[in-house]
């Protein structure tokens, strides 16, 4: 266990746990986007910004990737992470200003307009659909690809993924809604920023209900070693 | 199979073993395929992934990511007009242009008999002779619009 103070609230954490889950822990907001528990901390935001002192020096750092050690005194909201959240919240809101995540979060911190020159996008690079499909699913479909103002995410050649299986995970996991995924009869739609692919349903032997991708029961089937006909009828129709 | 693919695909091979399909020389190795075909071609990139293991959107994203790759294929010879701050001023954009009109392609194209690949590069440390233009890897300094075509056709 090591001793720390987060706003002068004096607390106990495990050791290598970063910042952000020990303020989470504690009911500590601080504002973030790209993390999430389910993933391994990646850093790409920076909105989780907070200033920490030790041995007489400040510093700002990203607490999501932080990890508490003894003594650490974390501020979170100083006026020079208000300034700097300010900041970093006002380029976000440039990049997507017509999305609703990215507009609400900046309307809760106060700021309604930015002074950078307006884009529209709705992503915002934090590779959290990359690092859902890869850490979690371990199918590797997509990635963030070029690099500077053309990074986006997108399957390989932006070509329909052999790998995906159509699971859904990356627009589940999206902090920003910006990928669409949708049923309608037999088939699920999911638009990623850039492209989209289309899958085939599959239909419950006895209620015909259309429930999951055909390619994701296979991808399990496979991995689990399970039978050939393990999901012939859906979640509901299995006794 | 066509014999382009199979071509690729022996590349791949020999390329990989000399590595000893070591995941962490991603880089070195799709260098290598570069040189060998010029481009990083489609074939060629899932070869590699097969090969050593690591996904193809990892692949697909180094290939990406990086200038000195093309997944388009290259001419057979590189030219390359420098916009450094010195070349600029002494109408680095004139020549340029001059070799555009030339070979009727912008920067960052491939003409057509892929004899040519134009791109730009920001200073390479020659500033005194600027403008510079550089045909594989050649350099020649001081370069004037009417000199532009004469320089060209050397190259077959
Ligand atoms: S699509 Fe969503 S999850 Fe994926 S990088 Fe963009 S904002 Fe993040
Ligand atoms: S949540 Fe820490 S950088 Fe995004
Ligand atoms: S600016 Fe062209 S060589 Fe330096």
């Amino acid at each position: 266990m090591v001793r720390l103070t987060i706003d002068e609230r004096e607390l106990q954490a495990e050791e290598g746990a970063t910042i952000f889950s020990v303020a989470r822990d504690n009911n500590i907001y601080i504002p973030a986007l790209c993390s999430n528990e389910a993933v391994a901390p990646y850093g790409a935001c920076r909105l989780c910004l907070v200033e920490i002192s030790s041995n007489g020096r400040r510093k700002l750092v990203a607490s999501c990737l932080y990890p508490v050690e003894e003594g650490l005194v974390v501020k979170t909201n100083s006026e020079r992470i208000v300034n700097n959240r300010r900041m970093i919240m006002e380029l976000l809101l440039a990049r997507c200003p017509n999305n609703k995540t990215i507009q609400d979060l900046a309307r809760q911190l106060g700021i309604g307009e930015t002074s950078f020159k307006l884009e529209d996008n709705q992503c915002i690079l934090c590779a959290l659909c990359v690092r859902a499909c890869q850490e979690v699913v371990d199918v590797n479909a997509i990635s963030l690809v070029n690099r500077g103002i053309n990074r986006e995410v997108a399957a390989p050649f932006y070509e329909p993924s052999d790998a995906c299986i159509g699971c859904g995970s990356c627009a589940y996991i999206c902090p920003v809604d910006a990928i669409n995924f949708e049923d309608i009869g037999d088939t699920r739609y999911i638009k990623w920023p850039t492209s989209s692919m289309e899958f085939k349903l599959k239909k419950c032997k006895t209620c015909g209900n259309y429930w999951a991708p055909e390619k994701q029961l296979d991808y399990i089937i496979k991995k689990s070693n399970l039978a050939p006909n393990a999901f012939d009828n859906c979640p509901d129709c299995r006794d | 199979m066509s014999a382009e693919t199979r071509q690729v695909e022996e590349t791949v091979d020999s390329i990989l073993n000399s590595y000893q399909h070591d995941k962490s020389l991603l880089v070195s190795i799709l260098q290598d395929l570069q040189a060998e075909c010029n481009y990083l071609p489609k074939e060629g990139l899932t070869g590699v992934s097969e090969g050593l293991g690591i996904p193809l959107s990892q692949v697909y994203s180094v290939a990406t990511f990086f200038k000195a790759f093309s997944l388009k294929p290259r001419g057979r010879h590189s030219i390359a007009v420098c916009l450094g701050t010195a070349c600029h001023v002494r109408g680095a954009v004139r020549i340029l242009e001059e070799v555009e009109r030339e070979l009727g392609i912008n920067r960052g194209e491939t003409t057509q008999d892929l004899k040519y690949t134009l791109e730009t590069v920001n200073c390479v440390g020659a500033c005194a002779l600027g403008p510079i233009i550089i045909v594989d890897g050649e350099y020649s300094g001081q370069m004037k619009t009417d000199k532009v075509k004469p320089l060209l056709e050397n190259y077959d």
